[in-house]
């Protein structure tokens, strides 16, 4: 079958899953009455639960079984990782068909129907032509996200069925796992703007859900909203920019605005227009991928079920919005090379910020990226290490995006994938072990209970530390020369600097759990245990990928032609004219080497920090606490996460939901109750007329039949009067009257 | 010399009275009787437009009408009686149950 025909198919499965299950789940539900209600009111059944709250709240919880059978549960195991995994095996099959179709050269685009067809009515009101097709596309980006997402999708579905094997809402989570799936791939694959969009609400829709799961918990539901709302903001610099590309271009085809604004690149700059539209998107894009403002929704969003955290909110969605951005990179490319010619040569940084889009990138990347990496030396949950860790490295998949080696920042999406899935799904095994805890400061030692965990969770350490020959090396590595490469050192510096944190905060993360003693509760210790094999299984393949991908993208200085992935992506960056192309910037091999050294200098030292920092000597905690009496205020802020959280709160939900509640409440007052007031004098007004109307007319027409009947019945009822007489009297006068007439007439 | 005339003269005034018993009067004897009048009346009639046709049809119906007279007369003397006996009364003003 021809890739364009297999294209449809893919999200259709995880759709049908997700009707399937939730069908299941909903008639197992009301049939059963109050069973499941609350739902997941025990947390996490087997007690690892994502909360404290779960596990304090429910003393009675003791590990595994205590519940009775999940209805359907055969039913979901199977359907949940079927359906996603017959999403991979279609995309799969997709890739190679177009491959062997194009080459890898040429986008295939799979138009179903057309969803806003205004071009038939071209003309009215002076609108021109404007369409949006529901179309899907394949081209080297799409086939990139689609391959991977599908891929962990499927294992993180397949881990999920151990991990939430004790859990009441085993079907409800499916069915919002494979509606993830659905709007994750409708994003991937969608061939315009709005399709996009419409996968972009999709997937908000599903964090909010998952994030929410444990819904019965003040803190999950909380955490839902907080994410959901943050995502609104950037949703709403999202359309502006999608409307502001309607403006320009007319339509939001990716293909038609892309080659429009490569062949006349001038046009679409002018005025800053184009700036402005990636400048909105990029609002959008730091919504969804948790950067400065926006990022304080995502380290909430771990209290949903860590495979979520790892799926949603490590591996795929939270990447959205890079992939967004690179799908949009020929804008980008412009507004940077339009701020070059209006500004000139010594640019201020001022002057850079407003007018090149791609420096905002790169700045807002970088900044979170050392931002996040520093409130997360300081986390003791491990799960809010592993969320801060992801904010950080989302950040350097920016500011790859902004130093215009868009590539270099897919490929860090790409590598990320794979080590920060098995960090998650890893600490998903150790909070499963330790039957819901969560604080690393009760952990310790773990090693040797489940080596499995343990070994798979080192490797992706080490491939998002950076080491040399993971994964994680090649992409950060390139990211980081990219960024000293086109001119930005401090950038660079800062980077830099973050993959030293990065190291650091990842080796604490790994001593703090498995090394030492172990610190938590006795009787837990006893019950400790590795995960079952749908667990274990899916964190080796993760862990392998971690290891291996990264040969796809060997810097092209140590091997020439090695950068794979570059040039299978080349395709999805169209050249713009040679004016608006910048100048190849010429790099010796040797500051290309010093490049990387220093950078595994730096991880290096940061990885010899951590381990020498924690457990050295007889008194394990005498370093860090030298350290932290050393720096109070630092560790206070660092600890607290720069109170983000609380001038948020102070600023939006006190400042202006309060405050501000006092002007709408006057505006509510004057206003809003005046013309409720005056509505109700209208109407009240308007009854008396109708009742008027109503009495004299309708009840008059309506009572006038009655009485016309009652009145007719008390007439003819006298007619039958019951005398015999009478009636034949009538005869009588009936057979005169007709002789008569006979006699007149005849 | 007495005509048909004559005969259809007293058939018109005998049913006359008939039909005015039939009407006016409220004792369902009288009723019944003046029926008789109606009834002979006709008799009357067929009998003298027999004569003066030369068929003898008309005199055999008088006599079928003889016939059902007497039955007439015999189902409405038991009507009478069954009345008598539940309203103690032969007025007919008293049978008045179907007014409306």
């Amino acid at each position: 079958m021809s890739a364009e025909t297999l294209l449809p198919w893919i999200p259709v499965f995880p759709l049908l899953g997700f009707l399937v299950n939730g069908l299941l789940y909903l008639v197992a539900h009301s049939k059963l009455g109050g069973k499941d209600a609350p739902l997941g009111a025990h947390g996490h059944g087997g007690g690892h639960g994502d909360s404290h709250a779960a596990h304090a709240a429910d003393p009675d919880d003791h590990g595994h079984g205590g519940h009775g059978d999940i209805p359907f549960k055969a039913v979901h195991t199977w359907i949940g990782p079927v359906a996603s995994g017959l999403s991979f095996v279609f995309a799969l099959l997709a890739i190679l068909s177009w491959w062997k179709e194009t080459g890898g050269h040429r986008e295939v685009v799979a138009t179903l129907w057309s969803w806003i067809p205004m071009g038939t009515n071209a003309g009215w009101f002076g609108a021109p032509d404007f369409t949006v097709d529901v179309a899907f596309r394949l081209d080297p980006l799409s086939a990139l996200m689609l391959g991977f997402v599908t891929f962990i999708g499927t294992l993180i579905h397949v881990y999920s069925v151990g991990y939430m094997g004790h859990d009441e809402g085993y079907g409800r989570f499916f069915s919002y796992l494979n509606l993830f799936m659905f709007s994750m791939l409708t994003l991937v694959l969608g061939a315009n703007l709005a399709i996009l969009f419409v996968g972009w609400e999709g997937v908000g829709l599903c964090s909010y859900l998952l994030i929410g799961y444990y819904y019965t918990k003040d803190f999950a539901a909380d955490a839902g909203k907080k994410a959901f709302i943050m995502n609104r903001v950037g949703d709403w610099g999202f359309l502006m920019g999608l409307f502001a590309c309607v403006a320009m271009f007319g339509t939001v085809d990716f293909g038609k605005m892309f080659s429009a604004a490569a062949a006349t690149p001038a046009t679409y700059a002018a005025g800053g227009l184009v700036t402005f539209a990636c400048l909105a998107l990029f609002v959008g894009a730091t919504g969804k991928s948790a950067q400065i403002p926006l990022y304080v929704w995502l380290p909430d969003a771990m209290a949903g079920p860590t495979p979520v955290s790892a799926l949603i909110h490590a591996a795929t969605m939270v990447t959205a919005g890079v992939y967004m951005v690179v799908r949009c990179n020929v804008l980008f490319r412009i507004s940077h090379e339009w701020a070059l010619k209006t500004l000139g040569e010594g640019a201020s940084v001022w002057g850079l910020l407003t007018h090149d889009a791609s420096f905002v990138v790169a700045v807002v990347g970088g900044v979170t990226a050392f931002v996040a990496a520093t409130i997360g030396l300081a986390q003791t949950d491990i799960k809010k290490v592993l969320a801060y860790s992801t904010v950080s490295q989302l950040g350097y998949m920016f500011l790859g995006c902004g130093v215009l080696a868009f590539g270099a920042g897919m490929f860090h999406v790409f590598t990320h994938a794979f080590f920060k899935a098995c960090l998650f799904l890893g600490s998903g095994s150790v909070i499963h072990a330790l039957s819901g805890e969560q604080e690393m400061t009760a952990m310790g030692g773990l090693r040797s209970k489940i080596p499995h965990t343990y070994r798979t969770m080192l490797i992706a350490t080490l491939a998002i530390s950076g080491v040399p020959l993971l994964s994680g090396f090649f992409s950060k590595d390139l990211i980081l020369g990219e960024t000293f490469l086109q001119g930005h050192p401090w950038l660079w510096a800062l980077a830099a600097l973050t993959a030293g944190l990065t190291a650091f905060y990842m080796f604490r993360l790994i001593k703090m759990t498995f090394f030492g003693e172990y610190r938590g509760p006795k009787e837990t210790w006893e019950h400790v245990h590795e995960s079952p094999a749908t667990m274990t299984v899916v964190l080796w393949i993760l862990a392998v990928g971690a290891v291996v991908v990264g040969y796809v993208g060997i810097p092209n200085f140590i091997v020439p032609g090695g950068n794979r992935f570059e040039a299978f992506l080349h395709p999805a960056f169209p050249a713009l004219p040679p004016d608006w192309t910048p100048h190849p910037h010429q790099a010796s091999h040797a500051l290309e080497y010093g490049l990387m050294l220093g950078s595994v200098a730096i991880a290096g030292l940061g990885i010899l920090l951590a381990t020498t920092f924690f457990y050295k000597g007889s008194a394990p905690w005498a370093l860090p606490a030298k350290v932290v009496a050393a720096f109070p205020n630092a560790y206070r802020w660092v600890r607290n996460k720069y109170f983000v959280d609380e001038a948020y709160e102070a600023v939006f939900v006190n400042g202006l939901v309060k405050k501000g509640g006092r002007l709408l409440w006057e505006i509510d007052a004057r206003v809003v109750d005046g013309v409720v007031n005056g509505t109700r004098h209208l109407t009240v007004g308007l009854s008396h007329v109708s009742n008027w109307f109503d009495r004299t007319f309708v009840d008059g027409a309506v009572n006038g039949v009655g009485d016309s009947f009652q009145a007719a019945w008390k007439g003819y009822g006298k007619l039958q009067s019951g005398q015999t007489q009478n009636y034949a009297f009538g005869m009588a006068a009936g057979v005169f009257a007709l002789v008569c007439i006979y006699i007149i007439f005849a | 010399m007495i005509t048909l005339a004559h005969f259809v003269g007293l058939s018109f005034v005998v049913f006359t009275i008939g039909v005015v018993g039939v009407l006016v009067r409220r004792n369902l004897l009288t009723v019944l009787m003046s029926i008789e009048l109606i009834l002979n009346a006709v008799n009357i009639n067929l009998v003298a437009f027999s004569r003066q046709l030369g068929d003898l049809t008309g005199q055999v119906f008088s006599v079928f009408v003889i016939i059902v007279a007497a039955g007439e007369a015999a189902i409405g003397l038991a009507i009478v009686l069954s009345l008598y006996r539940l309203k103690s009364s032969v007025n007919l003003e008293d049978a008045a149950e179907m007014r409306g």
